[in-house]
């Protein structure tokens, strides 16, 4: 390519201040290949495009050079104005002479020089450079929607409202998630079952809402706009279609005494279930490890009371494969498990506040259980131990949360703010008792949530204590609070007669594993990895995939909501083609001379790299070379680095393109 | 205050994390020596050792390689290879004789402009002390000599050195 236009902005003066354009245009009309070169004020600007387009057309350019800012900003800009002057856009290079250059050098000559420099390199780059046509692939209009919490729903029924069906799959044998657990929820202490049970059943009711629940994603296949999902459906021992949810086989299963996880181990179930009242669907699963009859054989009780006969021991696990076009990950959060610490892991626990072994210190969740109309207690607040009501009771903040020597050092964002309603519940309920708060700061950013906050202390009466607990002991009935008061320095006990720790938001268990399965990342605390922290916050690096809710970190419910909506945007967006229109950037296999070693396929992260085999006309098999996907590549060119023959290339970044920038060194 | 020798330094960097990092540098405008040269990859994981040989045969005196941080690496794993890539490719430079120092590994990320001033600054002036890398330079015109051997007159006076 020989006739390259090299286009010098002054960015008005963020680059004419410190380079001498005009030298540097100068420069660049010197250079082998440039036809044409000019500088002007903003070439960004509408006459600055119109510029570029009319140079294009009149100096018959085959490639373009725009010395401006960093390709970051502009890079579209221009490759749009290249295209729309007939040229292919790749042909079209930015040479960033304003961040990387004249904003940080102050030396005119010196950075005059260093813009010419740069300007060279990529001339010789667009020389190099190939047409590349962007690459399509079909969009499968469906949603694969993992996790059936409040995130998980809003996402489902957004998508579904807007014509597309949605699978979602869900791990236990009933949506809802945690926010199904809640009592009431801040700042406006509306009943979260109020709020959450019709979103449950709106899902179950929609037509374009296919609902997995007790099931779990066994493996993903495929890339943005193609993935093949296999779903492992559990087996429930009830038929489904068959059942009714009438119910009489929990009220005559003779096992009553199994603790109830939904309660937190409050209440107890029958080990034919539904993990609460109000679950969706309405049908029983039979807990298979507590069941007499899986145990010895010794009962069968549900089966010959149901009426319709939809209970059925001979159940398996069933596998599913649904095909989607794009996945919204909406896994949620568990609570820090205090007690010990967890086998292999760099966290240390809190054995000192006594949790698992006293049995009136409890989590946040256990309270929000005690507190709520359904809860085990109907909603009295009460000891665990001894089912008295508390007179005194302490919370305290921060237990694993911003605790660095413990291994945490994320704050969990919700636990002020349910700490504070948890002491207005607690008021609303035993009027003559006094709530404590030890709390290191209260993090109210929030509509309305620091006036909640103002309310608990200063209308409810809690007493909020600045500082940190170092122990947590039983004498006799009560049960010690030892801390400290920082703002007056002094040493707090606190005889309390119930303790609640609000313990830190973890990923849940087996985030990492799943992560694996979806191609996904994810930080140290297995919490997923957004592909920009501000302008991607939803998307996952990996095309076609978007987060929601608290698997990405910690969030309250609003928060949950406005990212399950914007994910189902970004899917909107994709499902709006009927094609999928992809940078060319990715990799080519030279299949001339592959010996079909397959380190490329070793190296590629997102399993791009297929075996193909090439046969003769008979069909022998004469070899296996390497194919790169161009729908699954995202374009690292980690292959290409890789391979030992030199015989994958990467469009865009070809070993051709590099060297002719080294040569201008 | 000008120097004896200004090194010439290349900087080969991942396009998510550290061209981002000197963007960022310079949006807060922040100074630095003028001494690098930037080159561009999506991914460290595309950087091959030979472009770091063909950047000293053409005159580089440093050699910067910097990516995402682990675990930040916008392809997932793309910096990792890079990494063990490049552990083994120094312990290859070291064998032949190539001080160490001229070839620096950092993580940068998009959020640490102050950090990548940090690291070319202070490569600047490391380099700046150790003067200009000959080695392949000398090798280069070696290289162009032989293969101009084809000119039997050539031949003559190359056989005579």
């Amino acid at each position: 390519m020989s006739r390259i236009g090299v286009f010098i902005c002054h960015c008005g003066e963020n680059i004419s201040r410190t380079v001498d354009v005009e030298q540097v245009a100068q420069a660049a009309r010197q250079m082998v290949g440039v036809a044409y070169a000019c500088d002007y004020k903003y070439m960004c600007s509408d006459p600055g495009q119109t510029l570029l387009k009319k140079a294009v057309a009149e100096q018959r350019l085959e490639g373009i050079v725009v010395a401006a800012c960093s390709p970051r900003m502009h890079e579209k800009t221009f490759r749009n104005a290249a295209q729309g002057a007939g040229l292919n856009p790749f042909l079209c290079e930015m040479a960033n002479i304003r961040e990387h250059c004249s904003w940080v050098h102050d030396d005119r000559a010196e950075a005059t020089a260093k813009a010419t420099d740069i300007v060279r390199m990529l001339v010789e780059r667009v020389r190099k450079n190939k047409k590349l046509i962007p690459i399509t692939v079909p969009v499968t209009k469906r949603a694969l929607v993992i996790g059936g919490g409040i995130a998980g729903i809003q996402a489902a029924l957004d998508i579904a409202d807007c014509g597309h069906q949605v699978v979602l799959v869900e791990r236990e044998p009933s949506i809802g998630g945690h926010m199904a657990m809640l009592s009431e929820t801040f700042p406006t202490l509306d009943c979260s079952q109020c709020i959450m049970t019709p979103r449950m059943v709106d899902v179950v009711n929609h037509p374009n809402i296919i609902l997995h629940t007790y099931s779990e994603i066994e493996s993903v296949d495929g890339y943005i706009g193609n993935f093949s999902i296999t779903i492992k459906k559990k087996a429930r021992s009830v038929d489904m279609a068959k059942c009714t949810g009438c119910g009489v086989c929990m009220e005559k299963c003779p096992q009553k005494k199994i603790p109830n996880e939904f309660d937190k181990n409050l209440g107890f179930r029958p080990a034919i279930y539904v993990p609460f009242p109000q679950a969706v669907p309405n049908t029983p699963v039979i807990d298979r490890e507590h069941c007499t009859k899986f145990i010895n054989g010794k009962c069968g009780v549900c089966q010959k009371v149901c009426g319709p006969g939809a209970v059925d021991y001979e159940q398996q696990d069933q596998l599913v494969v649904e095909q989607v076009g794009a996945i919204v990950v909406a896994t949620g959060f568990k609570l820090y498990d205090i007690g010990e610490k967890p086998k292999g892991s760099a966290i240390k626990g809190y054995g000192e506040f006594g949790h698992g072994k006293i049995p009136d210190v409890i989590d946040g969740l256990t309270f929000e259980r005690l507190a709520s109309a359904s809860g085990p207690t109907g909603g009295k607040i009460v000891r665990p131990s001894d089912g008295k009501e508390p007179k005194q009771v302490v919370f305290v903040q921060c237990v694993g949360s911003r605790a660095r020597e413990k291994g945490i050092s994320y704050c969990s964002k919700v636990c002020c703010m349910y700490t504070a309603k948890h002491t207005m519940l607690y008021k609303h309920k035993v009027h003559d008792g006094q709530a404590y708060v030890f709390f290191m700061d209260a993090r109210t950013p929030g509509k309305s949530y620091d006036e909640f906050w103002r309310r608990a202390i200063e209308e409810e009466e809690a007493v909020y204590i600045r500082g940190m607990v170092s122990r947590v002991y039983q004498k006799g009935e009560k049960v010690v609070v030892m801390g400290s008061d920082i703002a007056v320095g002094v040493q707090v006990e606190i005889e309390a007669d119930l303790v609640v720790l609000a313990t830190a938001i973890q990923p849940r268990d087996g985030a990492d594993t799943l992560a694996q399965k979806l191609g996904i990342s994810y930080d140290k605390y297995h919490f997923y990895s957004e592909a920009h922290a501000k302008l991607r916050p939803v998307e996952c690096a990996t095309a076609g995939i978007y987060l929601a809710g608290a698997c990405q970190g910690p969030k309250d419910i609003p928060e949950t909501v406005a990212q399950a909506s914007a994910a189902a945007a970004k899917v909107m967006t994709l499902f709006s083609k009927d094609k999928l229109e992809r940078e060319p950037i990715v990799a080519r296999v030279n299949e001339k001379y592959c010996v079909g070693c397959f380190a490329c396929k070793k190296v590629c992260a997102y399993g791009a790299v297929e075996e193909k085999e090439i046969r003769d006309r008979q069909g022998n098999l004469i070899r296996v070379v390497a194919y790169v996907n161009p729908g699954v590549c995202s374009g690292c060119g980690t292959c290409q680095a890789t391979c030992p023959s030199k015989s994958v290339e990467l469009d865009g970044y070809t070993d051709e393109q590099v060297m002719a920038m080294l040569e201008t060194l | 205050m000008p120097h004896d020798f200004e090194p010439k330094i290349v900087a080969f960097v991942c396009t998510w994390c550290t061209y981002a990092g000197a963007d960022l540098a310079g949006t807060s405008r922040m100074l630095y020596p003028s001494n690098v040269r930037v080159v561009k990859f999506p991914c460290t994981g595309r950087i091959d050792p030979v472009f770091i040989l063909k950047a000293f045969q053409k005159g580089a005196d440093g050699i910067l390689v910097s990516g995402c941080h682990p675990g930040d690496c916008h392809y997932m794993a793309g910096n990792f290879h890079a990494r063990r890539r490049f552990a083994v490719f120094r312990k290859l430079l070291e064998f032949i004789g190539v001080d160490l120092n001229r070839l620096e590994f950092s993580w940068v990320s998009a959020a640490e402009g102050g950090k990548w001033v940090e690291i070319i600054t202070q490569m600047t002036e490391k380099i700046r002390a150790m003067g200009p890398l000959t080695q392949f330079t000398d090798l280069a015109d070696e290289e162009q000599w032989s293969g101009a051997l084809g000119n039997p007159e050539l031949k003559a006076v190359y056989d005579q050195v």
